[in-house]
């Protein structure tokens, strides 16, 4: 078991995400930045669907109560177990009674802590996401309890710190594909959107980014039809979304772009303020 | 049955879009059921989840797609191969609504400018049989078709930031029900004590695309016992098979 100390300021349960359900509308969700998400559960030999803590801006404490190991990957949010700095991207054994904090990312937006097997919540339509209306919360409490099992492997895996190329984090070119809709823009609208620097406004959350930059836009709305995460909106005020994990199943406003998962990822890492470009896949 | 010009687009690399003639129609939307299941009927590994929208459908991949020429060329042959033998069972289901002004917030407003007696208007709102075109924007949202003219109303131009679960109202040509509390634009003209969304049952939305819906109107005592029903689970909607 993990005792939550201070939740911070948005904490999630994430795995992968729910498939399965789009057409009774429940959204994908999953781990904001799957990159990293990922990559903290490779690191810890566990499988990568496991359940991982996200951790937006960091700022949060757990205490364990189970010895386990653990990985963090994403922000960096200058680490220590109890008074002891630890590295991200790194195994690292805790024991019962260690205290675990995070505080204001260095870089990076979103952090992630794999634990040896993975979090053991609840699992409802297939996933362990968090999302409003499917698990019974959608962030986690101070004082809270998360399930976790104990890690008792004889085994000494020889643990190994791996090397990120920080790119992830600074990478100021979002790339995408042309989106369903993208013939419909006029020649200015498509170079304005390749040309202008976009910056994230504050309304950004797990569902999208909304963009400060407007383009303008006399496009009529489409027929309502499936959006994805990474999805790029034009609304009729001419400023972008860009859907993220928690996104509708589906919209109405034309899909201009389409990120790769590798820009969503990417841009998971940016918050308020962030600029970046878009770049063509 | 009779076969639209379809047009094929990449989403990304790992989404295909199919798209009908832009219409909502319920002939479009019986041949992209029909499509859907001879996809689903396929077993394609390679395919993770197929979305409905009006006049569309959504194949998402598991993987990144390597040749998406290839995979236009799998699809057209599965559109224009025998339909499954499968039937789908498609239902009328009979939804209880209640009317009561505590629910009915923007009865009195529609009443005034569209110049019908409340009355009417929820006369008007459960004589029509609607058909459940897909369902999106939140868990169990049924988008429905076929909601009468005298009844269009448009959106509120700021949304509600707290729209009761249940709430049954009416937006520009269309009408549904909200099935968790949320913000929305929508009109309010009742509330229905049925749960359109559990994630802990076994089918968490009883309607799917194609399903008919029909409205009738509830007193509140009767609302009353219906939602405590339907909390401990014992509530049986009606339904026929159509």
């Amino acid at each position: 078991m993990i005792k939550v100390l201070q939740p911070g300021f948005y904490t999630s349960v994430q795995d992968l995400g729910r498939f399965g359900f789009g057409n009774i509308g429940v959204p994908t969700s999953g781990a904001m930045d799957q990159f990293s998400s990922k990559l903290a559960n490779q690191i810890l030999g566990n499988n990568e669907k496991d359940a991982v803590l996200e951790i937006t801006q960091g700022n949060c404490s757990f205490l364990f109560q189970t010895t386990s190991m653990i990985c963090i990957t994403g922000a960096d949010c200058t680490l220590r177990l109890n008074t002891i700095r630890i590295s991200l991207n790194t195994a690292i054994l805790v024991l019962e009674g260690d205290i675990l904090t995070f505080k204001t990312p260095v870089y990076g937006v979103r952090s992630y802590l794999a634990v040896f097997e993975g979090f053991q919540t609840k699992i409802i339509l297939n996933s362990r996401s968090y999302f409003n209306g499917i698990t019974s919360t959608i962030r986690i409490e101070k004082e809270e309890i998360l399930p976790i099992t104990e890690f008792n492997s004889k085994t000494t895996n020889t643990f190994s710190t791996v090397k990120i190329n920080k790119t992830h984090f600074e990478l100021k070119k979002i790339k995408a594909f042309r989106g369903p809709e993208y013939e419909l823009l006029s020649n200015i609208q498509k170079e304005l959107l390749l040309k202008l620097i976009f910056t994230i406004s504050k309304d950004n959350n797990r569902m999208g980014y909304r963009l400060k930059e407007n383009i303008p836009n006399a496009l009529e709305p489409i027929l309502t039809s499936a959006v994805l995460p990474g999805t790029v909106q034009l609304t009729p005020s001419g400023r972008l979304i860009v859907l993220m994990r928690d996104c509708q199943v589906t919209g109405g406003y034309p899909r201009v772009l389409q990120l790769t998962e590798a820009s969503v990822n990417q841009l998971a890492q940016k918050t308020t303020g962030d600029v970046f470009e878009f770049l063509m896949a | 049955m009779s076969s639209f010009k379809l047009t094929y687009k990449s989403f990304g690399n790992r989404a295909i879009l199919i798209e009908w003639p832009a219409k909502i129609d319920k002939k479009i939307l019986k041949n992209v059921i029909l499509f859907k299941n001879k996809i689903l009927n396929h077993d394609i590994k390679s395919i993770l989840e197929v979305i409905i929208g009006y006049n569309s459908l959504t194949i998402i991949y598991v993987y990144t797609i390597e040749n998406i020429y290839s995979e236009f060329l799998a699809l057209k042959s599965i559109y224009f191969s025998d339909s499954p033998q499968i039937s789908v069972n498609n239902f009328h289901w009979r939804i209880p609504v209640c009317y009561d002004e505590k629910f009915g917030i923007d009865l009195q407003e529609i009443s005034q400018k569209n110049e019908l007696e409340i009355d009417a208007i929820t006369d008007l709102h459960c004589d029509q049989i609607y058909t459940v075109f897909f369902i999106g924007f939140l868990p169990g949202f049924l988008y429905l078709g076929g909601l009468d003219k005298r009844l269009f109303f448009d959106r509120k131009s700021t949304p509600r930031l707290d729209v009761k679960k249940g709430a049954v109202g009416i937006g520009g040509m269309q009408t549904g029900i909200y099935p968790s509390q949320s913000s929305g634009g929508w009109n309010i003209i009742g509330n229905s004590p049925i749960s359109f969304f559990n994630p802990k049952s076994e089918e968490p939305c009883f309607a799917k695309s194609g399903d008919e819906i029909q409205f009738y109107k509830i007193e509140l005592e009767e609302y009353n016992q219906i939602k405590k029903q339907v909390e401990i689970g014992f509530y049986e909607l009606e339904r026929k098979k159509i």
